[in-house]
């Protein structure tokens, strides 16, 4: 029965998202369908099901699923009908007579072991897909997965690449002041970008909370535990843009975290890999430069609305009891000494974190410049990615 | 089961029950701490219930509209850790001092001075956690499972939960030695094990869990303070220390926890549904035994909650199975249920409603934890509205609804008053049918992949929240009648009868309505 | 069905008189965790609004037990009470056994399961190896632990021994020789403050401290709370020995000695794990 199925599943390819547009009025019509439903194939305007999988462990967790879900439908109404029956027909409205039974150890013994032989039926393929799950060996490309408050940063082993991949949705569309886009939310500016057709193996940590790497379409969720290693694999088959989200709690942002992964076939990926280490290069000779106080003031208002303002504020105020004010903080308009230090290593234990790993030098010497010159700060001087670099060593 | 001859009722009852203020403070009456309990539960039914009003409110659309993802969080934190800790906990333990004496024919709990200590440390314990509310950065907002390594960067109100936490588990240990020894001590003379009604076997094992599991949760969020306060690294790779190894520590408590939930919740049923049937409970002993390896797998089966923290294949094997093992005894509970239905001679009151409302939803949310008990399956669900779809299933209409039932049930021993049948129906319908609005809906929610412990989701999740938000609010509406209820029962209504139910032959109903304040001062004979 | 027998039940179970002192306890708890709280936030009066718990806690405790000790003195309790407060103390043991292996299961994880995949970990921790004891790979701290046949072996003499003499303390109770009744109790008191004194000086000498790393952490934990049990049974021992001096106990009624003795014997085997596991092997 699975199997049927999983041929109209595919035929009526849908991916939730697409749903946005075309919203149906008679959701709420959906409702009392019973727990079957969600094991039917997705509607092409619901999303009652899973998403529809793009790789094979994906599509396996989704039979596994539709299986588990009709068994236990059947139990249910195993369950239901008796209790119908005795319902309707046992009522003492009815006339009925109690009867005086009270135990029956055959039919108990019976019901004791069919239940198991069923959970060994559901066991067993489920099993087969665990170890196949966590063979994560044979992989052709490694990426190692970073997740921070609340963004992740990619990096591929190797291949020296490495970068932030940080939400796009603006805090307009949030705070509702602007229409909120198809992928609200499920948006970033640089997403993770694989070929098709590959195993890709990930491994994840975390700087600072536990942060979950998840991408339903791909059926990889992963935790990543800070001063951990974990890994998992997927291989892609169709390209495409997937999207997922942080899946564990882990603070203010967490909403706000999404993973978005873009598979393109073997040779576009190539293509982008040289793409990228072209731009790596380009970046390492703009911060030998100097720039002027308002160059960098420009340029780090834009870092601090993507990194900053989600803690400190766009303000520069911050949050009372949780995050300092920037605005007339001592250490803002304090030597530039400590202003670096603390935004190139945060401060232990706290939400602060270190950005001097996150940050090109140019972007951390214009954020610093912006701080503090911004808001009541008026120090009115600049720093230059050369001193970031002098600091950090 | 057996019969009952209640050799004195009203003999002793020439001590009157004090009166003022000091009754409630002093009382060494377990009919009053029960009272005290189920008063302070409901009152913390509200409490979380306005919070998860205010979720649903902010759920209601998409978009940051009420509150800020900070707040949210505190909203959610504080939702769960005061429904499970002070509103169901406390509830359960107020039906043990009312009804576990009562039953066992016992003139009171075994150590009725304690009794009272372990009520009076929950308002304190209350009052701690709520004022977090108040204090600079705010409450809680690391969920109720209290995960570091975020739990280690929150303000000072973080250390106040992890204190009142404490507190509610100092409360809970003395409850639970209290209901062990009363149960293995006072028990009526004839009052054999395997003769105590099927609540008070839940409970009895059920505060064995209790003991064993809540020093566990002491001892991990001990931990946590130390880690935030004092420079432990028991959570912290730097210094060697594991935030995985907190999760093991919580769940080794957390799993048990839930079956404390829900053990009792499974006594009021199985209490409820013999009396409207008229017939005997079927399988009473295999009922104990169901429970009873509950209990034991209980032990192990925590790591389902922590399938993608990346356990070896074997863990995660190991724990899928024993976890789906749990399916075997509950199974032998629901399929006893049905049978005690079957051929009986059923009438619907409210407590009958409620109980069979029970048996239909809570196989609900069993099968959906079946569901997430499948390593592959819940790598999907895991952190997404699917499981909390399926907790609220096993929590609201498991545990809440066996709470609601037994109130209606023994409302009238309590108070010598009938409740109003007509408002406890409407209650029991718009309660059933506000639920499913509410929290089927999560099921679709959490398979399209909407995360769990968010302020604000993506477009294609927007239909759901709105239906759920407006499930939700009649939800907590409905709440509200049955307060009215509840009330209007204790100040008056029509008088009870020493048994007002026909079918129920447990020791209490021996005793006249309302049960006298004093009661079974002399054990009564059980043959 | 039996019928059932009632040749020596008691007939009624004393349900004691109403009672302040549970509330005094609770405000004396919440008082407690405020100051703490208070002191935590580093408000000056925290230590003293703690203090203030502290008192009333001890104010509460000696009301209380001194309520105890009177109905127990009057006879108000039955056998079936006795059996009550035996159940009672049983539990009570089990719930500090539940806890105890709270924190042993943490010092089992970490050396057979967190050490060994942080030193795999290589991608954070490139040269860490992780081998107990530890402090860490972030550190950048050597830990040298206490030897366990210095100071710790001495320490497990010394408790055993306590074991034994409070066992020919009761020994004595039963057969009513009120003299080596107390002679054993003082000896056990002596032992149990000996046996801290060392633990002190041992902390004291120590090379490490609680915020050094995992090893820090778990040793001054589990060896802390263990102290703590044995301070908490030396005072009672020492209440027990004082109320044995009154004539409290008779050889057939003398529950409040049996239960700090199990809870002594308790405290003793912990400390015999605590041996093996943390400072032995
Ligand atoms: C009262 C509380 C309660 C109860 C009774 C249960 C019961 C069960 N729970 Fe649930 N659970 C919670 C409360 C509860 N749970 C909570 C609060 C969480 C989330 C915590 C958090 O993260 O915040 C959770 C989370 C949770 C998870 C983790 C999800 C995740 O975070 O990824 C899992 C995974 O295995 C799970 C499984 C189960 C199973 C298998 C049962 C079983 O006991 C169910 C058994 C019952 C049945 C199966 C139905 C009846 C049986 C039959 C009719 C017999 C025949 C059936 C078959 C043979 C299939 N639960
Ligand atoms: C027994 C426990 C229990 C109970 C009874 C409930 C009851 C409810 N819960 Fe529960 N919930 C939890 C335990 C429980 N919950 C737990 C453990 C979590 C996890 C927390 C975490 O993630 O850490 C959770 C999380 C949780 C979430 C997920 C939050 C998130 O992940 O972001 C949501 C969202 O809808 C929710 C909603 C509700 C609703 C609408 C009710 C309703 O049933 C409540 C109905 C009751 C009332 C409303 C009474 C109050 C009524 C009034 C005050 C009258 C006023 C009425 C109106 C304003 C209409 N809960
Ligand atoms: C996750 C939240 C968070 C983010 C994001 C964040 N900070 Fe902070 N920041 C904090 C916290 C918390 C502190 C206070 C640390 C302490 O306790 O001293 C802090 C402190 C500071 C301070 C010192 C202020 C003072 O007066 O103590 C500076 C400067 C600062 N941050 C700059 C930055 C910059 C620049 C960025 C972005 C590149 C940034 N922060 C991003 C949370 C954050
Ligand atoms: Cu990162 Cu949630
Ligand atoms: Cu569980």
């Amino acid at each position: 029965m699975a199997q049927n199925l999983r041929s109209n599943r595919q035929v009526s390819v849908c991916l939730p998202c697409r749903a946005v547009g075309s919203r149906p009025a008679s959701a709420p019509a959906l409702l009392f369908l019973s727990l079957l439903t969600s094991a039917l194939p997705a509607r092409a305007d619901y999303a009652v099901n899973l998403q529809t999988p793009a790789t094979g462990l994906a599509n396996q967790v989704y039979d596994l699923h539709t299986l588990i879900v009709w068994i236990c439908f059947v139990i249910f109404i195993i369950v239901l009908v008796p209790m119908g029956v005795a319902l309707v027909r046992h009522r003492k409205s009815a006339g009925h007579e109690p009867a005086k039974f009270h135990h029956n150890t055959l039919v108990e013994w019976i019901w004791t072991i069919i239940p198991v032989l069923i959970l060994v039926s559901m066991a067993w393929p489920a099993t087969q897909l665990v170890v196949q799950m966590k063979d994560t060996s044979k992989e052709d490309l490694t990426i190692k997965i970073t997740g921070r408050q609340w963004k992740w940063e990619y990096e591929y082993l190797g291949d020296g690449i490495r970068f932030i991949s940080n939400s796009a949705t603006s805090n307009e569309q949030i705070a509702g002041k602007q229409q909120k886009n198809e992928h609200y939310l499920l948006e970033v500016d640089k997403p993770l970008v694989v070929p098709t057709g590959r195993k890709v193996r990930i491994v994840l940590t975390a700087a600072d909370v536990i942060h979950t790497w998840w991408v339903p379409a791909l059926g990889v969720k992963q935790d990543a535990i800070p001063g951990f290693i974990r890994d998992a694999w997927f291989k892609v088959e169709q390209p495409g843009t997937y999207r997922g989200q942080c899946a564990e709690l882990c603070g203010v942002g967490h909403a706000y975290m999404p993973v978005v992964v873009e598979a393109v076939p073997p040779q576009q990926f190539a293509t982008w890999m040289q793409d990228q280490k072209t731009q790596l290069a380009a970046a390492e000779e703009a911060s030998g430069k100097t720039y002027s106080l308002d160059e960098l003031k420009a340029r780090g208002e834009k870092v601090y609305a993507a990194n900053c303002a989600a803690c400190h504020q766009p303000t520069g105020m911050g949050i009372s009891g949780a995050f300092p004010a920037l605005s007339g903080s001592k250490i803002a308009t304090g030597d530039k000494a400590g202003h670096m230090d603390i935004v190139l290593h945060g401060k232990p234990g706290t939400a602060m974190a270190a950005f001097g790993p996150q940050l090109s030098n140019l972007d951390l010497a214009a954020v610093i410049t912006y701080e503090r010159n911004s808001w009541n700060n008026k120090v009115g001087d600049a720093v230059q990615p050369s001193e970031i670099a002098a600091r950090k060593k | 089961m057996y019969t009952a001859t209640a050799t004195d009722t009203h003999g002793h009852d020439h001590e009157h029950a004090p009166t003022g203020i000091m009754r409630w403070i002093a009382s060494t009456n377990h009919k009053d701490i029960g009272t005290l309990y189920l008063w302070f539960s409901l009152f913390m039914f509200f409490f979380a219930g306005t919070l998860a009003m205010m979720i649903r409110a902010e759920l209601f659309q998409p978009g940051l509209q009420l509150f800020q993802p900070g707040f949210f969080n505190q909203l959610t934190t504080m939702h769960g850790l005061i429904m499970i800790f002070g509103a169901i906990m406390p509830a359960l333990v107020g039906f043990a001092n009312w009804q576990i004496p009562l039953m066992i024919g016992a003139s009171d709990m075994a150590f009725p001075r304690m009794n009272n200590w372990s009520f009076w440390l929950l308002p304190a314990a209350g009052l701690l956690l709520i004022s977090t509310f108040f204090v600079p950065g705010g409450s809680i907002g690391g969920g109720w499972t209290m995960y570091p390594p975020l739990f280690i960067q929150g303000g000072i109100g973080y250390d106040m939960a992890i204190l009142s936490v404490h507190l509610m588990g100092i409360s809970s240990i003395m409850g639970a030695i209290n209901i062990i020894t009363t149960v293995l001590n006072m028990r009526a003379p004839g009052m054999t094990l395997m003769k105590m009604p099927l609540f008070v076997w839940t409970w009895f094992i059920t505060a064995f869990l209790l003991i064993a599991v809540m020093p566990v949760l002491a001892c991990a969020i001990t931990m946590l303070l130390t880690d935030r306060n004092f420079g432990t690294h028991f959570f912290d790779a730097a210094g060697g220390g594991d935030a995985v190894m907190y999760q093991h520590l919580f769940w080794f408590f957390g799993h048990p926890e839930v079956y404390i939930m829900i053990l009792p919740a499974f006594g009021i049923i199985s209490t409820i549904i013999p009396t409207f049937s008229r017939k005997p409970l079927f399988g009473y002993v295999s009922m104990v035994y169901a429970v009873a390896s509950i209990a034991f797998l209980s032990f192990i089966v925590w790591a389902h909650h922590m399938f993608t923290t990346g356990m070896p294949v074997a863990g995660q094997l190991f724990f899928m199975y024993t976890t789906m093992l749990i399916a075997v005894p509950t199974g032998v509970k629901v399929f006893n249920w049905i049978s005690t239905l079957w051929r009986g001679a059923i009438t619907f009151e409210t407590p009958m409603l409620f109980a069979l409302a029970f048996v239909i939803l809570f196989a609900i949310g069993g099968f959906s934890g079946l569901v997430l008990a499948l390593v592959p399956v819940d790598i999907q669900l895991q952190d997404t509205y699917y499981v909390v779809a399926h907790f609220h299933y096993v929590l609201f209409s498991g545990s809440a609804m066996a709470i609601m039932g037994g109130v209606y049930y023994w409302l009238p021993k309590w108070t010598g008053h009938m409740y109003d049948e007509r408002l406890g129906k409407i209650h029991f319908w718009l309660t059933a049918i506000a639920f499913n609005i509410t929290f089927f809906p999560m099921h679709f929610l959490g398979l399209a992949g909407m995360p769990r412990r968010i302020p604000d989701y993506a477009l294609q999740f927007a239909d759901f929240n709105m239906i759920a938000s407006i499930g939700g609010f009649l939800l907590g509406a409905s709440q509200l009648l049955f307060l009215y209820t509840v009330v209007k029962c204790v100040r008056g209504g029509a008088p009870a009868p020493a048994r007002p139910w026909d079918g129920a032959d447990t020791l209490e109903w021996t005793l006249p309505s309302p049960a006298p304040y004093h009661s079974f001062v002399t054990p009564p004979l059980v043959k | 069905m039996q019928s059932p027998t009632q040749t020596h039940h008691t007939d009624v179970y004393y349900v004691p008189s109403s009672s302040i002192w549970p509330i005094v306890g609770s405000i004396a708890l919440l008082t407690l965790a405020a100051g703490f709280v208070l002191y935590l936030g580093k408000v000056a009066a925290g230590p003293y609004v703690m203090g203030a718990g502290v008192a009333i806690l001890a104010t509460m405790l000696f009301g209380w037990f001194s309520t105890v000790i009177k109905e127990s003195l009057a006879g108000k309790y039955s056998d079936q009470v006795d059996t009550s407060f035996r159940w009672g103390m049983a539990w009570f043991i089990f719930s500090e056994v539940a806890f105890f292996s709270g924190l042993f299961g943490a010092l089992f994880y970490v050396r057979l399961i967190t050490l060994p995949s942080l030193g795999h970990a290589d991608l954070v921790w490139p040269n860490f190896e992780g081998v107990w004891p530890s402090a860490g790979p972030g550190l950048n701290k050597t830990i040298t632990p206490v030897g366990a046949w210095g100071i710790p072996a001495l320490n497990t003499l010394i408790l055993l021994s306590s074991g034994a003499t409070v066992t020919w303390a009761h020994w004595g109770l039963q057969k009513g020789r009120q003299a080596q009744l107390k002679l054993g109790l003082a000896l056990t008191v002596l032992l149990g403050a000996l046996f801290l004194g060392l633990q002190i000086h041992e902390y004291a000498e120590a090379a490490f401290s609680i915020r050094d790393g995992i090893f820090g952490a778990l040793f001054y934990m589990l060896t802390g709370f263990h102290g703590f049990h044995v301070l908490l049974g030396t005072v009672m021992l020492t209440i027990i020995l004082l109320r044995a001096m009154a004539g409290h106990f008779t050889p057939d009624r003398h529950f409040a000695f049996e239960a700090v003795a199990w809870y002594w014997h308790f405290v003793d085997v912990v400390w015999l794990l605590l041996f093996v596991f943390v400072y032995w092997i």
